[in-house]
């Protein structure tokens, strides 16, 4: 069992979590993500990790609730069953982080994939190197996190589906309209999403990291269900990535392979598998 | 042994093998004959004294059984259940030459069962010798190793991935064939003992083997075989192919067929299953007790199967039907990247190889399509990298990590198990476990 601190609503059915779990956080870098299980019966989901402190070994994840294994989550009130990390490699640039000093880095957030992405730049930011940042998300009631990504990026811009707030229109348009150099993406929100903005960096010569965050069970490469193509092999997700290069990743497989939500039998099983990841903005879902 | 009736199979997860009584385990026992040189102890990975123990269930002393058991073999209802008792002891039983063998594997169930029954489980351990251990994983290689340097008077300390202990015992073996109960009872007399059970602790994530060296006087690696091999074919990653692990997981470790359990489990309609070993069946017969068409897809043919034959005997009788001599070469899919079926090639069998195994190869433009609308690979497993991240333990380029005995390139750290062998079975990983402790103890650690 593991100590709840917080489990509040801080956007349009969109929770922070935080737990007492030192051991995740003692090794947690930016880019790693944790399973988590609301009770002994419950699923394991894995969840995005927006922030950690290892002085008081506190883990703050973000989560949208979207079917009943979140659901569960929301009910949490002082314990949660199990906590495991920090899973997955830690992220290229923060691993790299003496090649970034000089060079300008973008990342593009879609939905929850902002929370992810904070730490990161957060990370960037002690070490001194220029982020920009561009988060998308359907209409203004879905953001989180704006002041302290304001406080964070050297530029920071939203964009809105409707417009109700910042640019209005795709992050891919926003990201063109900048018409800016920058030396690397980073790309981390619903797999169409990463998907086009791979295809707009190719096109202008950005190097593109993606994070990739497909159905997961163990996420220690032992169940071989986040399997993905990458440059024509076979990975694993969970020990391999999450982090790919958004030039390599087979999209069009990865989305296909979201094309189980199609089926019958296939959305009977997601409607209690997806974890927070899947946030019905995929398109390829049939959700909202 | 008597069996649960075949149609209260499907539909329940509930143990197969009923086990013996105390009147069939004593005829049993009384038809060994209880040889001056006994050729099953040598079949025994463990070298349990196997007449010995019979003798004792024979005077009626089933507790003194159990003592000689339990000073070879560290988990005995395990063992019972789960070894290939054919390929081992009772191989070589003289009986089994002309006609039954000693059913030995029965009868150390038996044992094993009246001891977690009667409560005659508890170890005792030595005064404690200040010496601390770290074992990472808590399957039977682990287990087995914790139970020795316990007994012995280290302090033990198990790390553990998942958020269940057992390892290969919770997460693989099906209920029906190990009955999850009996693992919890193995480790509560380890907690009894002492032993300290970390749980969702993946070293290599959470902490390395260098954070453990600073804390521990040994470490002993046993993280076992967790990662499923494909084949590598045409869309094998199109939806309703699942690996054999994320099958069992699913069952098994998350409960998806009890009614409180919260994980899903995809189902067709008319699975295959492509494999033959312990997994394939495992997986084949988890999938059949939810009342689908489940066909096990092998390569061979059922004489070569490396699945325990009680299993394959099991798995035939539940009806699951065999198709031999078969290998997927493409996974057929529709527009939205569903399985509806696989393209095979027919085999035929070459002459044995170096080991004693027939070979197998494909017969040139005997292709046909199989349908079906989930396809399960158990093909076999390969080492978890995990637990070495940023250690100076070495590999062989297949993963598996180098021992002499039990020792790593680090002198601290050990290793055995699956770890070591690639995928093996649960008596050779105790057997390293136990050669582990050993090892531990004569180099003074």
């Amino acid at each position: 069992m593991y100590k709840i601190l917080k489990n509040e609503l801080i956007g349009e059915n969109i929770f922070e979590l935080d737990v007492y779990a030192p051991l995740v956080v003692n090794k947690c870098l930016p880019g790693q993500f944790v399973i988590v299980m609301a009770y002994e019966t419950s699923e394991r989901i894995p969840l995005t990790i927006y922030d950690y402190d290892k002085s008081t070994g506190i883990l703050k994840m973000i989560y949208q609730v979207v079917g009943a294994s979140t659901k569960e989550l929301v009910d949490l009130d002082d314990e949660i069953y199990s906590v495991v990390g920090p899973l997955g490699n830690p992220s290229e640039l923060v691993m790299n982080i003496d090649e970034w000093k000089e060079k300008k880095v973008i990342f593009v957030a879609g939905g929850v994939g902002i929370a992810p992405v904070y730490p990161q730049i957060k990370y960037l930011k002690e070490h001194n190197v220029k982020v920009d940042c561009i988060y998308g998300v359907k209409n203004e009631k879905y953001l989180i996190l704006e002041e302290k990504m304001k406080n964070i990026c050297d530029n920071f811009y939203i964009a809105t589906d409707d417009g109700s707030k910042g640019y209005h229109g795709l992050v891919t348009d926003c990201l063109k309209s900048l018409d800016k150099h920058y030396d690397k993406c980073v790309a981390i929100g619903p797999v169409v999403m990463m998907k086009y903005v791979s295809m707009l960096t190719k096109d202008l010569n950005i190097p593109t990291i993606v994070s990739m965050n497909p159905i997961m069970v163990d996420g220690t490469g032992m169940c071989g269900a986040c399997r993905l193509i990458v440059d024509g092999n076979v990975k694993f997700a969970c020990v391999d990535g999450p982090e790919f290069d958004g030039h390599k990743v087979d999209f069009d497989a990865a989305i296909k392979r979201m094309n189980i939500y199609k089926t019958f039998e296939g959305r009977k099983y997601l409607e209690r598998c997806e974890g927070s990841m899947h946030h019905g903005n995929c398109g390829n879902c049939g959700d909202k | 042994m008597r069996l649960l009736d075949k149609k209260e199979r499907i539909g329940s997860f509930s143990e197969v093998a009923l086990g013996y009584n105390d009147e069939e385990a004593l005829n049993e026992a009384s038809r060994c004959l209880q040889c001056a040189n006994p050729q099953c102890v040598k079949g025994c990975p463990v070298e349990v004294r196997i007449p010995e123990f019979i003798a004792s269930i024979l005077n009626g002393d089933v507790e003194n059984a159990y003592k000689i058991i339990r000073f070879s073999s560290a988990l005995p209802a395990v063992c019972g259940r789960v070894c290939p008792q054919e390929k081992q002891c009772e191989s070589k039983c003289i009986r089994g030459y002309k006609g039954e063998a000693i059913a030995i594997g029965a009868l150390e169930r038996y044992v094993a069962d009246y001891a977690l029954k009667n409560k005659l489980t508890s170890l005792k351990a030595k005064t404690k010798n200040g010496k601390k251990v770290a074992i990472i994983g808590s399957g039977p290689s682990g287990l087995t190793c914790a139970g020795e340097l316990a007994k012995e008077g280290y302090e033990v300390t198990v790390y553990e991935a998942l958020h269940k202990a057992g390892g290969v015992l919770v997460y693989g073996i099906p209920e029906f064939r190990l009955p999850k109960k009996i693992v919890e009872q193995e480790i509560n007399a380890l907690k009894a003992l002492g032993v300290e059970f970390v749980l969702n602790a993946p070293i290599g994530k959470c902490m390395t083997i260098e954070d453990l060296k600073r804390e521990y006087d040994a470490i002993y690696i046993a993280s076992g075989a967790g990662l499923p091999k494909f084949m590598g074919i045409e869309n094998e990653n199109a939806n309703g192919v699942f690996s054999a692990n994320e099958v069992l997981t699913r069952i098994n470790l998350m409960g998806s067929f009890k009614e409180d359990a919260n994980t899903p489990i995809y189902l067709g309609d008319n699975i295959v299953v492509v494999g033959g070993g312990n997994v394939a069946c495992d997986a084949a017969r988890s999938l059949r007790r939810f009342g689908k068409k489940v066909t096990l897809m092998y390569r061979r043919t059922k004489a070569e199967l490396p699945a325990r034959e009680a299993e394959v005997e099991h798995l035939l009788e539940e009806g699951i039907e065999l198709l031999e001599l078969t290998n997927p070469v493409k996974v057929l899919v529709d527009e939205d990247f569903n399985v509806v079926g696989l393209e095979v090639k027919k085999m035929e069998l070459t002459e044995k190889d170096e080991s004693g195994r027939r070979g197998v190869r494909e017969i040139e433009g005997s292709n046909s399509n199989f349908d079906c609308d989930m396809v399960v690979m158990a093909l076999g497993t390969s080492p978890n990298p995990l637990s070495t991240i940023e250690s100076s333990v070495k590999k062989d380029n297949k993963g598996l990590i180098i021992v002499e005995g039990t020792k790593t390139s680090d002198d601290k750290v050990f290793a055995g198990g699956d770890a070591v062998t690639g995928a093996a079975t649960v008596i050779l990983a105790m057997e390293a476990g136990k050669k582990a402790a050993r090892e531990i103890v004569e180099n003074d650690i």
